[in-house]
């Protein structure tokens, strides 16, 4: 249904030009579809490149002793994989998608902000270049992890000043994007459109960009300081002029707790619509959900504790993070009751973004579980800093975020692309991913309760049969993720043309009032929602 | 999209504006009530602000009195402070001041000795001018210290020290 421009829309000049071409259509494009494809294309990229650090990391942890790279570049390897895949690949893949389907799922024409919109996009490149390209100045990339934390971050090189910088602008994006996401899902929404009435995609969005703008100033304040600690002769983080390293983490984490919510939110989101198409019954308990997210967030900003049980806290604060932590556990079991019981006794069909969402239920679970592990302070103490956090991490981040954007990306690339997907490649790239992923993280558990240390190029003997299995695992991961590139590229120039509603169960607005693929200018009048 | 939505949406992007720049201001204000929550709590220990030193016995004083004399040299030879008073444990410095007044360069040792005299062995001395020979030339003036502390194990009715240094010339110096 493409309605024509009604009359009095005079204002909206945007429209009245025609569509400029090649690079300047994508480099000026205020449209929240091209904007979107931008934002997952940057992404996809921006994932390969993580997954080429993570390939050579397990490379040469594939055997004991230094076979590859020297420790001070795996130092780097670890810690720019670690940005990059949060800040270039999650982030901007679930921006990408809110781009995409929040005008189209609430019914409006655009977003509230399309200038600011393009702008939110095309600071992310060079923010993703400053991190890449700190790999090739005198001293190498950050070797801090990902969590920046001084002192080592004052005293490495200018590789740093490009890595803040790149959180900055990365910053600046993020809550350009999400004044933009909250402005449209509040003033865009079409007649009859309440807030209970809304997709739960739009739901989980609406609380993650409150999450962005709430914790990405904080995290800019932080590398302020340690921009300044390290060229303006401030102390905050410096025990020689009176400050304290401790403090950054408290910072650091108070933004960190938070931002790893920001990155699995939207996955409920995603997962949320697609059980109920493919389990062909309504989600079960929808307004449950809604406040699980909301909980789930409130709570994100409590915990922040738990990251530091070891750096010295009282054992009252010890005990309140402890028990905060575990209070998570609540509305998360909530979301996924609530998604089991939307199966139960429906007529289900496995097509891949189906399996991609059951994939993820079953696999965040375990993450969550080893999260709970990990949330006891006396089990933390010993394991902290072990091979077992990096399993839990990659349980709820890889099979809990990635696997849940691959389901949305094969979910809706009928509609953006008009095309469907090579369905036995899909499944095909399921399996393996599934397969490769719990090779690769499974035994990382085993390594992490044995007492391997994370971030380290070599280790000790006993260690070697369970790296090798993980690098195997890791490398089956990682190499069948050419699949899926290779899936939506064939989508794209393929002619099976996608029905404007492929899914028997799909039920909101873009499957029901937009063929497929979605037109440029969709909703340009307001549908009304019964 | 109309004017009336326009204004809806900036007013909107103002007030997120408005929670951004707080946070922010937020996260500058955790400095100082990191601080503070540490101070009240009692765990600024946990912090590493420099090693305390967990051998000072705070609960007494010991006054001691710095007594210098030249015995039988015609130096002046003087300590800076008359007394100081310190918590066993306590680390201190305190400073003498020496003039040679003779035409000569002359070599000397400075002997130890208090009283009450058993308090000599609570005397725990890190840097002395009495360690070494000390040569000091014609008409020269010297400032020198003596770190020291008083042991914890110092018996509790020993509430005053009298710490006198006295030089002699050593036999052979004069030249």
């Amino acid at each position: 249904m493409s309605a024509a421009s009604p009359a009095h829309d005079t204002h909206h000049d945007d429209h009245a030009h025609a569509h400029p071409t090649g690079l300047k259509r994508w480099l000026f494009t205020t449209n929240h579809k091209d904007i979107g494809t931008l934002y997952l294309w940057f992404a996809l990229a921006m994932f390969f490149t993580g997954g080429v650090m993570a390939l050579l990391i397990r490379a040469e942890l594939f055997q004991p002793g230094l076979q590859f790279v020297n420790p001070e570049f795996f130092n780097s390897l670890t810690t720019v994989h670690g940005l990059v895949m949060v800040f270039g690949a999650i982030m901007p893949a679930w921006v990408g998608f809110a781009n995409w389907l929040i005008p189209m799922q609430i019914g409006a024409a655009d977003m509230a902000f399309p200038r600011m919109n393009n702008w939110s996009f095309w600071l992310v490149v060079p923010a993703a270049i400053l991190l890449v390209a700190s790999f090739f100045v005198p001293g190498g990339a950050a070797a801090s992890g990902w969590t920046l934390y001084p002192p080592l971050i004052i005293q490495q090189g200018i590789s740093i000043d490009m890595t803040i910088l790149a959180v900055h602008i990365l910053g600046a994006s993020s809550i350009m994007g999400s004044i933009n996401i909250i402005t449209t899902i509040l003033n865009l929404r079409a007649p009859g459109m309440t807030l209970m009435k809304m997709p739960l995609f739009v739901w989980t969005w609406l609380i993650t960009a409150y999450l962005l703008i709430a914790v990405m100033p904080v995290l800019a304040g932080a590398v302020t300081m340690l921009l300044t600690d390290r060229h303006f002769g401030t102390s905050f983080f410096n025990a020689a002029g009176g400050g304290d390293p401790t403090m950054f983490m408290h910072i650091f984490w108070f933004f960190g707790h938070p931002e790893v919510y920001i990155m699995i939110l939207p996955a409920f989101g995603v997962v949320s619509a697609i059980i109920p198409a493919f389990a062909r019954k309504p989600l079960f308990g929808y307004a449950s959900m809604v406040y699980a997210t909301a909980s789930i967030a409130i709570l994100s900003f409590i915990v922040w504790g738990h990251h530091m049980f070891t750096v010295g806290m009282p054992a009252a604060g010890n005990l309140f993070f402890m028990y905060a932590t575990m209070l998570i556990a609540v509305p998360t079991g909530v979301k996924v009751f609530n998604w089991i019981a939307t199966m139960w006794q429906g007529s289900m069909t496995f097509e891949t973004p189906m399996l991609f969402s059951i994939g993820f239920i079953c696999l965040f679970t375990i993450g969550g579980f080893s999260g709970l592990v990990l949330a006891v302070t006396p089990v933390d103490i010993t394991i902290h800093n072990t091979y077992y956090v990096v399993a839990h991490f990659h349980y709820v981040l890889v099979s809990g975020a990635l696997f849940s954007l691959f389901a949305g990306a094969y979910f809706w690339l009928p509609k953006f692309t008009g095309k469907m997907y090579n369905e036995s490649l899909g499944k095909l790239h399921f399996w393996l991913s599934v397969i490769g992923f719990n090779i690769a993280f499974f035994p990382q558990h085993f390594l992490g309760l044995a007492g391997m240390p994370r971030r380290i190029p070599d280790y000790a003997l006993q260690f070697a049969e369970w790296n090798m299995w993980s690098s195997i695992g890791a490398f089956i991961f990682g190499f069948s993720q050419l699949l899926f590139l290779y899936n939506v590229i064939e989508c794209i120039r393929s002619s099976r043309k996608a029905a404007d509603n492929p899914w028997e169960g799909a039920d909101t607005l873009e499957w029901t009032h937009l063929p497929s693929p979605a037109p440029y200018h969709s909703f340009e009048t307001a549908p009304v929602v019964k | 999209m109309d004017a009336a939505l326009a204004a809806r949406n900036r007013e909107t992007m103002t007030k997120l504006l408005v929670i951004c720049v707080a946070m922010l201001g937020f996260g500058f204000a955790m400095v100082p009530m990191y601080r503070q929550i540490c101070e009240s709590l009692g765990i600024a220990q946990t912090r590493a602000v420099g090693a305390a030193n967990t051998q000072v016995d705070a609960s007494r004083s010991v006054t001691v009195e710095l007594v210098a004399s030249s015995g039988k040299l015609p130096w002046r030879f003087e300590a800076l402070e008359r007394e100081v008073k310190l918590h066993p444990g306590q680390l201190v410095t305190v400073n003498y001041r020496v003039v040679n007044t003779l035409g000569r360069p002359v070599t000397a040792q400075a002997v130890m000795s208090t009283a009450p005299s058993e308090a000599g062995k609570y005397i725990e001395k890190q840097a002395c001018f009495c360690f070494s020979n000390q040569t000091i030339g014609a008409g020269e003036e010297r400032i020198m210290p003596v770190v020291f502390l008083v042991s914890p194990k110092a018996p509790k009715d020993l509430t005053t020290i009298s710490l006198s240094y006295t030089f002699l010339e050593l036999p052979g110096s004069a030249s």
